[in-house]
């Protein structure tokens, strides 16, 4: 289908928040970064999106001729729907900048918006919402526009625990129906332990990539079943010691 | 994939959010007619007391007259003098300051907001003038406009400028960074920008400046109106009653210019609510 790699070689400013970070995701793989606060996670991932400028190194995206859809699409964190647009207009909004036409942006919305299971509440404002719902309509205005890479930062950090297991679980089920790329940002790791195919280990002050990770557990993945897999606590743990110590030893690695 | 209604249960048990999706913005109980009886309470019971302590004479009514006698003075104000065109007067310089001023202020504000350079330029300025009493304007709107109605409608518009310039500014400042790299992120030119992110964000900010100039209107007016003399509209009326002792016109005058006031901030919610639906339910 296509091929698809970025590189980053960053230091920014005075201030080193990346250094060196080196990466490749392929296509329609489920990536997910983790790494504890301030170890420039989001920056990273606005690097990629576009929104901030590596001072050194590039992000390269390899894919097939355009064909009007954008590379990629930000599922930002914390509150990043527009209260004065409905969940339609919302769902709709980056078709409306790209000038689609109305008839076609509201079966795109409306697609959607079954998707990612708000079907009902088209019409509705988001304070109207819970915030589950607002991360959905947020999902949903991504996915709107076809990305083809969906970048997300701690899309669930907000939420209680219950709720976010159910939204990972249809994470799961949204990119097992779209195949699209996730590059996924997050400091919880189960929730990189059941969404992810490589897991990108990040340390901090510089940030930098501590170690890559293939992640074992066959899908579809639940919770529970990622949970009772024997590689569990050996995983579990190497991400922890990873994320502590800086640089693991290399009997960490797992390998599929 | 399970549906919407599963999370409602999940949801934080939070006063301030509403019902599900598809409720109504929720009712607070059947706080409806004690609401209605409160709010009335206040007025009728000072009215009354006037009233009684006027007719027992416990105070000269002269001065103090009876909220009762009010009306026939208001009828002849009507028949015989031209209370409406006071009215009307007064009404068109309200509006027609507010709109000179607060909609080149709203442009202007939001420019102030968007960009760093016209911000910093328009500051000094903007506080000076902001913390001016307005009224000191009038001697050099009079010359800049004349003795007529440009001078009036000038001064209304200059003393509501800044207020409402530099309430949509913060309003802009406030605005979440966030929501610009969403837009951003979507491909936004600066104009799609400015026209989804920037003014639909402040208007909540744009309102709470209009209506607080829409006060600051009725003050400017009112007393631009006691010192030009003979040239109508309600401060006129209290004005010239006041210098002829026709105490009970000065008092017609005073509650009509109070309710009017009171209109004009109902009308400015009624016009924010239909602009503004996605707005909190306040109080």
């Amino acid at each position: 289908m296509r091929e698809l790699s970025r590189i980053f070689e960053g230091e920014t400013g005075p201030v080193e928040a990346l250094r060196d970070i080196d990466l490749t995701v392929e296509p329609g793989e489920f990536c997910v970064l983790v790494g504890p606060s301030g170890c420039g996670k989001t920056t990273l991932l606005r690097m990629i999106a576009g929104l901030d400028q590596p001072s050194s190194g590039s992000v390269e995206t390899r894919l097939p001729a355009g064909g009007g859809r954008p590379t990629n699409a930000v599922v930002f964190q914390g509150r990043s729907v527009f209260p004065w647009l409905s969940v339609r207009d919302n769902v709709a909004y980056g078709l409306r900048l790209r000038g689609v036409g109305r008839r076609e942006q509201e079966a795109t919305a409306g697609r959607l918006i079954d998707l990612v299971g708000l079907t009902g509440s088209e019409q509705a404002y988001p304070h109207q919402l819970s915030e589950g719902m607002r991360q959905r309509v947020a999902i949903g205005r991504a996915l709107a526009v076809d990305p083809d890479i969906l970048l997300m930062d701690e899309p669930f950090g907000a939420l209680d625990e219950q709720l976010r297991f159910t939204l990972q679980e249809e994470l799961l089920g949204i990119w097992a129906a779209t195949g699209k790329t996730i590059v996924l940002v997050t400091h919880s790791i189960d929730e990189a332990m059941v969404l992810a195919d490589q897991i990108v280990l990040l340390g901090a002050r510089p940030g930098r990539v501590l170690r890559r990770m293939a992640v074992p557990f066959s899908r579809p993945r639940t919770l529970e079943s990622v949970r009772e897999h024997p590689a569990y606590a050996s995983l579990f743990r190497g991400i922890r010691d990873g994320l502590r110590d800086g640089t693991g030893p290399g009997a960490l690695e797992v390998t599929r | 994939m399970s549906t919407a209604g599963i999370h409602d249960r999940h949801r934080p048990a939070s006063a301030t959010t509403p019902g599900a999706a598809t409720d109504r913005p929720k009712r607070r109980g059947n706080r409806g007619p004690a609401t209605v009886l409160l709010t009335l309470s206040g007025p009728v019971v000072i009215l009354l007391t006037w009233e009684l302590l006027a007719r027992t004479g416990t105070i000269d009514d002269r001065f103090w007259p009876a909220p009762s006698s009010l009306w026939p003075a208001a009828v002849d104000l009507w028949r015989e003098d031209d209370l409406a065109g006071d009215i009307r007067l007064t009404i068109i310089r309200i509006l027609g300051g507010f709109l000179l001023g607060s909609i080149p202020a709203v442009v202007v504000g939001l420019a102030m907001g968007l960009s760093w350079p016209i911000r910093t330029v328009l500051m000094p300025i903007a506080t000076v003038v902001y913390a001016l009493p307005k009224i000191a304007l009038l001697p050099l709107m009079l010359i800049a406009f004349g003795t007529g109605e440009a001078s009036k409608l000038a001064i209304v518009a200059l003393s509501i400028f800044f207020l409402v310039a530099l309430n949509t500014m913060s309003g802009v400042l406030a605005i979440d960074p966030g929501f610009r790299d969403v837009a951003r992120n979507f491909g936004a030119s600066p104009l799609a920008t400015f026209r989804t992110v920037a003014l639909p964000g402040a208007l909540p900010s744009i309102f709470t400046g209009l209506r607080l100039a829409m006060g600051f209107a009725l003050v400017v007016i009112v007393g631009t109106e006691f010192l030009s003399a003979r040239q109508g509209g309600l401060g006129d009326l209290i004005w010239q009653s006041w210098q002829i002792l026709a105490i009970r016109d000065m008092y017609v005058g005073l509650l009509i210019t109070g309710v009017l006031g009171w209109m004009l901030t109902v009308g400015l919610d009624v016009i924010e609510r239909v602009v503004i639906p996605w707005q909190r339910e306040r109080r």
